[in-house]
């Protein structure tokens, strides 16, 4: 069966993912080290500790993402961060920067390494040379491949691929974006966020509700529609004659129904995004998915997905995974 | 500190891409890296220029080097990348991809689309052969004036970027095909239209981005134009200049003259705005508190 | 998820609390909510900087906002609409969104971008709040229950029929398997 990865914003999430069949969970400090540095998430020390022992008392692993970049000067507390995912008894850590997996091969040779979505590892032989160079043991693939193209990757790689099914999508080649820096000086490389709340105003007017970003109109949606979080590269913009979505609609990824494919095309782990979200999310999505890839495991036809209304503009796409989205 | 012409981002016609370097051949830069960026489909319309180029740029006594892509997917474009090792030129490393192709022992350059975002991976290129790199656009200046001490004792020379609009993004998706209701394999090369990217407005009217091709742009131009002294003071060796289709030899010029102290700052700035696309400059990402932001308004 | 979906609080609730003073309203949830606090002490630790910041959370089919300023006990206030004090944020919402929320029944983004939730004001501190609540997995008719000592099974029942008549979920839904309801 095809390993489910399951995001955790907070302990309860993680307790609500181990109970709702998580074969793993990834999750990270409560700092700029990892790439969902959001108020109110993640977990200090002593909590990364209790969720190891909790998950593992339930057969499910542990993945710690330290997933942003390091900062000159300040690479320190990254080097903390890997020596305490270990500490804690972390299955695997989940890093990007060059620097920071050398030092983890280097000081922590025993401690599983992935390379992140965050170092978009498109092609073989970007995987091959991270997988060669600095001892990556999986891949999570940035989600701008073809199904196709993640078939034909894994026939020229000998580490495991592990691949976004559920959740929202960047429609970048991440961590090689700086828009959210370019409008609000902080940046998922540098900061661990993207589009931060702490730069979203939003107003009522008239013509409806107008979100911008530091300062930017990133959208205004009519009374009574779904409002999509105002997220840079989603936004509706305008271009000589043409206005709307420029870069991508405000649509989630749900790739429930790639599954079988994903599995033909030799991909060993399947990631739901979204540390984020509530416990309550957490739960659903993982139970949804759990079903799912044991359907598949049992050539059993998969279950009609029911996530719809979990997901951003309530409406889903499966992104690059079908070559006409781009 | 001295100048680096970067490879142009935009598709410009091969006459155009012909007369630009016969123009900045003679031009005070000490160095200039050509070749396709950003999209491989639009190298065969354009790679017959490229001898010619490097045969004038050399005759002027630049320094040459042949940039990688920046985005690498398809066979082809990592063919592509393997085949640039055996041209005899040094190779600016755009993607990671091309450091599996690289002979061992053979120096490279690193360009500003690669994260190196601190000492440990500024000194793990170094290892592995990297003698020159322009770090990533959006590091603030103390995170510069570190990684330039670093280069200093690593042996790396450490470049900025000093002009230009800023490469924000990449994408598997072409906006530009997406903008005239396109696929990417069926683009038409519509980006061909516009020489410094599509400009990408706020529902409001408020500029804010450009499109070109599968990559996003900032719509302002960085410079550096204030921070000459503190880039200088930092020991950052050298400031990289994105090409313009409007008068990007007058720039390379203007750039020189600041950096020799016959200009000032203010002085550098509205001399720019008369040829920088849309007339806006920013330098947030060095000094500001967001990249869009301009320390001369 | 629309919003008409959402179980709406009954009219005669609103309207039975039109007239109450709030006072002693206000009172009781600050008392509730520093018991909250004291159990779980993780929620305000989770805030960190944004306990500072007061939030207004507006049932908008009850006659009163409470406005919350979690460093400061917390303390809970009560106010006619349009009455409360500056705050940094309002989060608004049917009663029965913003306690499902609270219960692990709804996801918050989820409710947010079907509209049944409005922010205003600091996304961050409503964020912060947000997250920090959901891991605290509180129980109002638990925590209403102890408070209520020997009275505790019968409030336990007035609760589940409140419930059963107003659709509100009023108790934490997510219990794992095999704990105690």
């Amino acid at each position: 069966m095809m390993e489910l990865v399951c995001p955790a914003g907070t302990p309860a999430a993680l307790r609500a993912a181990a109970e709702a069949g998580a074969h793993a969970i990834y999750c990270g400090f409560a700092d700029e080290t990892n790439a969902r540095n959001f108020p109110g998430l993640n977990f200090s020390r002593e909590e990364m500790a209790d969720a190891v022992s909790h998950a593992h008392a339930r057969g499910a692993k542990v993945l710690v993402a330290i997933n942003t970049f390091p900062r000159a000067g300040a690479e320190a507390i990254w080097h903390r961060a890997v020596a305490d995912a270990e500490t804690a008894g972390a299955d695997a850590v989940i890093l990007a920067d060059p620097g920071l997996l050398a030092h983890a091969a280097e000081h922590h040779p025993g401690l599983r390494r992935h390379l992140s979505v965050q170092a978009a590892a498109a092609n073989p032989d970007a995987i091959n040379f991270y997988a060669e160079a600095l001892g990556v043991r999986r891949v999570v693939l940035p989600r701008v491949l073809t199904v196709a193209e993640i078939t034909a990757i894994n026939r020229e790689i000998d580490v495991e691929t592990e691949v976004f099914v559920f959740g929202g999508l960047c429609v970048m080649a991440e961590g090689r974006c700086s828009l959210s820096s370019y409008a609000t000086g902080r940046s998922p490389n540098m900061n661990g966020v993207c589009s931060p709340a702490s730069h979203v105003v939003y107003s009522e007017e008239p013509d409806g509700l107008r979100a911008a970003l530091g300062g930017f109109t990133i959208h205004r949606t009519p009374p009574g529609r779904p409002a999509p979080y105002p997220t840079l590269c989603k936004g509706c913009f305008a271009s000589g004659e043409q206005t709307g979505h420029v870069f991508e609609d405000p649509a989630s990824l749900d790739a429930t129904q790639l599954i079988p494919a994903l599995a033909r095309a030799g991909v060993s782990a399947l990631k739901i995004e979204g540390r984020q979200r509530s416990r309550a999310y957490v739960a659903e999505v993982v139970r949804a998915f759990r079903a799912a890839v044991e359907a598949e495991a049992a050539g059993l036809p998969l279950p009609v997905s029911l996530l719809a209304r979990l997901t951003e503009g309530q409406a889903a796409t499966t992104g690059a995974y079908a070559k006409t989205w781009r | 500190m001295d100048l680096t012409i970067g490879p142009n981002q935009f598709f410009w016609p091969a006459e155009t891409v012909r007369g630009f370097y016969r123009q900045v051949a003679p031009s005070p830069a000490a160095r200039v890296v050509l070749g396709e960026l950003v999209c491989s489909k639009r190298l065969p319309f354009w790679e017959g220029e490229l001898p010619g180029a490097i045969e004038a740029l050399h005759a002027a006594g630049k320094e040459v080097a042949l940039t990688t892509l920046a985005l690498v997917t398809l066979k082809r474009e990592r063919r592509l990348t393997a085949d640039l090792m055996d041209l005899g030129l040094p190779v600016e490393v755009n993607d990671l991809t091309a450091l599996r192709h690289m002979p061992v022992g053979r120096p490279f350059w690193v360009g500003p689309l690669v994260n190196v975002y601190n000492e440990g991976t500024l000194r793990w290129l170094a290892k592995r052969g990297a003698v020159r790199v322009c770090l990533p656009p959006e590091l603030p200046l103390a995170s510069v004036a570190t990684l330039a001490r670093a280069g200093t004792d690593l042996g790396v020379a450490v470049e900025v970027w000093g002009h230009g609009r800023l490469p924000l993004a990449l994408s598997g998706r072409c906006y530009h095909a997406r903008l005239h209701d396109r696929a990417k394999d069926s683009c038409q090369f519509v980006c061909e239209e516009d020489p410094d990217g599509r400009d990408v407005e706020t529902l409001d009217g408020q500029p804010f981005l450009a499109v070109n091709g599968i990559q996003t742009l900032s719509q302002s131009t960085a410079t550096a134009a204030h921070q000459v002294e503190a880039l200088r003071e930092a020991g950052v060796s050298a400031l990289r200049l994105s090409p313009q289709s409007r008068g990007f030899a007058e720039t390379v010029a203007l750039y020189h003259r600041r950096l020799a102290g016959e200009t000032g700052a203010g002085e550098l700035a509205s001399a720019l705005r008369v040829w920088v696309p849309g007339g806006a400059l920013s330098d947030g990402f060095l000094t500001g508190p967001a990249g869009a932001s301009w320390s001369g308004a | 998820m629309t919003e008409t979906d959402l179980p709406h609080c009954p009219r005669l609730l609103a309207r039975a609390l039109q007239p109450l003073p709030l006072l002693p309203l206000g009172l009781a949830l600050t008392a509730l909510s520093r018991r909250l606090s004291a159990r779980h002490p993780g929620m305000l630790r989770r805030l960190g900087a944004y306990a500072d910041h007061a939030v207004l959370i507006d049932p908008t089919d009850l006659p009163l906002v409470l406005r919350m300023e979690p460093s400061a006990g917390p303390r809970v206030t009560t106010h006619r609409r349009g009455r409360a004090p500056q705050a940094a944020a309002r989060i608004a919402g049917p009663l029965s969104a913003l306690t499902g929320m609270l219960h692990g029944r709804y996801d918050g983004d989820a409710l947010f971008f079907s509209r049944d939730l409005v922010i205003e004001g600091d996304t961050a501190a409503v964020l912060a709040l947000r997250n920090a609540l959901d891991d605290a997995e509180l129980d109002l008719a638990g925590e209403l229950a102890a408070l209520a000592g020997p009275f505790g099974p019968a409030v336990r029942q007035a609760v589940a029929l409140a419930e059963r008549a107003s659709g509100l979920s009023l108790h934490r839904e997510d219990l794992p398997d095999g704990a105690h309801p």
